[in-house]
């Protein structure tokens, strides 16, 4: 950590360039049916002290996404695109090498997991988890680093943090869990926090507390989040910007607050209509769906990916897929089509 | 931690006896001194042998005994088949043989199943795996005997016969590599000479089942979300493998490092015949062949008590390895 932090901290003093930088990523899988592209084309910044969202439904691509970045995937079964790339701190690194990596996972870049029951390892203490990813990236003696993760255990709001220190995952709760989680991953300070679907397999008033955690935490040490999520309610409470992918694509991208009011394209907008809302509907109402099911990565049809699902289908969707446009007020789209009248976009633009 | 082995403890004494009583009453089924002197003998021999043995007197009374000599282990009865020698005597000269050869081979069987598991798990799928997965299936094809035969001849008959004086292993034989009281002491040199190649020899017989055993279980951690996480956290793979999978996998191994016991035992045995090692296991071929009652009786009753043992043991160290464990 030392020297690192150090110049995080003067880095993170003055308004620079984004910390983490994803250009092109293209992940592909060998499977028994053939490859299979999960992600396809993805790139995007953020910047210290900002959270993404990364917000689809399941297979998406979002997991394998972070993932990616973190170089998590069987290298026998992933491989990476030519052009693809991920930028820290000037290093690419889907061609780093593996020790390479080993500095940055856990010390730059560290990511939290959707299973909190099963993310921790069952026959350690909380205490010895904590301690490995210090020993790994810090030269802390062994009694600074037990003072550290009694600090640790207590920003994360873990009750009794000398008691629990101890203690083995399963005397713990699936929110206490996460926070050890949480503490894990930011005991080095890292630059990048990832989190995968982090509240998921928690309880709803957990889930807020987990966030709120997030948040705080967030301001406190100036970290980058990539939230990865299908919950749009989560995105609506911590994320500055939202990202939203369908097929392996990126569809949507631009600042939560025009994602959530000025949806453009049309499988956004159903992701948002189908949050139940208090008041809204008449009772019995049905709750409106996205009709369809997502395509197969192995059987995409040509042109639009949502094509068959989307309510203001062309002849042009089926004949040409449409490209990422970033309309002139930054917000970013992946449709032919998009939603939202063309006098709002001319306005956005002058002003 | 102690309260829960003396509770284990506990628990299995009901089950020790209720194998008494079983052995107890098997061997009685048929009277076994008609079995050990045959229909030539005379109602006086007959007589004589049974008053000796106390199997006129009535069954709780013979219970009692063959309890009050498993409890103080002092078993006093003389053997049949070796006149005038007390089953005691025998039990306690045959016993370090025996574990001369079981202990060892376990151990060794186990710690290189588990490593070379570990390097067929690390390289799943790629060649080195294939290979030693290949190899467990050949080794798993081989019969004992073969290994046995093979082993003595290539590995002791030969390079006697050729003259290598300095050869270690012998074809067979024993001689006490720990000998007790009085100018006593350990002879390491005879312990390689006798019971390394018959240990050698059960380890790679092993090794097959093992490994196979051992990889899945493996195979199976390398899954796990913990795993992930350590990857995430910046550990290496000797660490992953060797600290957060092996510990996991514990469990497994234990399971299966007990539950080869009697096969261990068994196995021993047809290593003290054909290596001459005058181990337990062969002295109680000796005596089922011979229906040396007083031999069997005793010897069973020990048998038993080491797989109880190993039972208790294999619980305390699961709670030894899983936290979990420890609180049901």
């Amino acid at each position: 950590m030392g020297q690192r932090s150090e110049q995080n901290r003067a880095n993170r003093t003055g308004a620079e360039g984004p910390v983490l930088s994803v250009r092109r990523l293209t992940t592909r899988f060998r499977t028994d049916r053939g490859i299979v592209t999960a992600v396809d084309d993805v790139s995007f910044d953020v910047a210290p002290g900002e959270t993404l969202g990364i917000v689809g439904e399941s297979g998406c691509g979002k997991t394998v996404t972070s993932k990616s970045i973190m170089r998590l995937l069987p290298d026998h079964v992933a491989s990476y695109g030519d052009e693809s790339e991920v930028i820290y701190r000037g290093n690419n690194l889907l061609r780093a090498s593996e020790s390479e990596m080993r500095k940055v996972r856990g010390d730059g870049i560290a990511m939290i997991f959707q299973e909190p029951m099963t993310s921790l390892n069952p026959v350690f203490t909380v205490g010895w988890q904590l301690n490995e990813a210090l020993k790994y990236h810090t030269k802390l003696r062994a009694r600074e680093r037990r003072a550290r993760i009694i600090e640790m255990l207590k920003l994360v709001d873990m009750p009794n943090p000398e008691k629990r220190i101890d203690e083995y995952p399963h005397q713990l709760s699936g929110g206490m869990r996460q926070r050890v989680m949480i503490a894990i991953a930011l005991c080095c300070e890292p630059d990048v926090l990832i989190a995968d679907e982090p509240t998921t397999a928690l309880d709803v008033t957990i889930q807020a507390q987990i966030l709120d955690l997030m948040n705080e935490l967030k301001s406190r040490l100036n970290t980058a989040i990539i939230l990865i999520t299908h919950d749009l309610g989560v995105v609506a409470q911590v994320c500055d910007r939202v990202q939203v992918m369908y097929a392996g694509r990126v569809i949507e991208s631009a600042s939560a607050r025009e994602v959530f009011h000025n949806p453009r394209h049309p499988y956004t907008r159903g992701l948002l209509d189908s949050i139940p809302k208090q008041g809204g509907k008449q009772k019995g109402a049905r709750l409106p769906a996205i009709g369809g099911i997502v395509p197969s990565l192995w059987e995409l049809p040509p042109g639009c990916r949502f094509q068959e699902r989307c309510r203001y289908k062309q002849q042009k969707c089926v004949d040409v897929e449409p490209d990422l446009v970033t309309d002139p007020d930054g917000h970013a789209r992946r449709c032919h089509f998009p939603l939202g009248t063309s006098a709002k976009l001319t306005v956005g633009a002058s002003s | 931690m102690w309260a829960f082995i003396i509770r284990k403890i506990l628990y299995n004494v009901p089950v020790y006896v209720g194998v008494l009583v079983l052995v107890f009453l098997a061997l009685r089924v048929q009277d076994p001194v008609y079995q050990y002197l045959g229909q030539e003998a005379g109602q006086e021999q007959i007589d004589q042998l049974r008053r000796s043995m106390g199997l006129d007197r009535p069954l709780p009374v013979q219970f009692g005994i063959y309890l009050r000599e498993v409890v103080t282990f002092n078993f006093e009865a003389q053997s049949w088949n070796q006149r005038g020698t007390e089953v005691g005597e025998i039990l306690k000269r045959s016993i370090v043989p025996s574990l001369s050869l079981t202990v060892p081979a376990l151990v060794l069987s186990t710690v290189i199943g588990v490593f070379i598991s570990l390097i067929a798990a690390y390289f799943r799928g790629r060649a080195p795996d294939r290979i030693l997965m290949i190899a467990a299936v050949l080794g798993m094809s081989i019969s004992f005997l073969v290994y046995i035969i093979f082993g003595q001849f290539f590995f002791a008959a030969v390079p006697r016969e050729a003259g290598l004086g300095w050869w270690p292993f012998a074809v067979q034989g024993y001689e006490p590599w720990i000998v007790f009281g009085e100018g006593g002491g350990v002879y390491p040199g005879r312990w390689v000479t006798y019971c390394m190649l018959p240990v050698m020899i059960s380890v790679i017989v092993s090794m097959g089942y093992d490994t196979r055993f051992y990889r899945a279980v493996m195979v199976e951690e390398t899954g796990r979300d913990y795993i992930t996480t350590a990857v995430a956290k910046g550990a290496t793979k000797p660490k992953i493998m060797f600290v957060h999978m092996l510990k996991n996998a514990m469990i497994p191994v234990i399971t299966r490092v007990m539950s080869t016991l009697p096969f261990v035992v068994i196995g021993s045995i047809l290593l003290e015949m054909y290596f001459g090692i005058p181990g337990m296991g062969r002295e109680i071929i000796t005596a089922i062949i011979n229906k040396d009652f007083p031999v069997i009786q005793a010897f069973v009753a020990v048998f038993a008590l080491i797989f109880i043992a190993s039972v208790i043991l294999t619980d305390v160290l699961y709670a030894v390895v899983d936290p979990r464990v420890r609180l049901s």
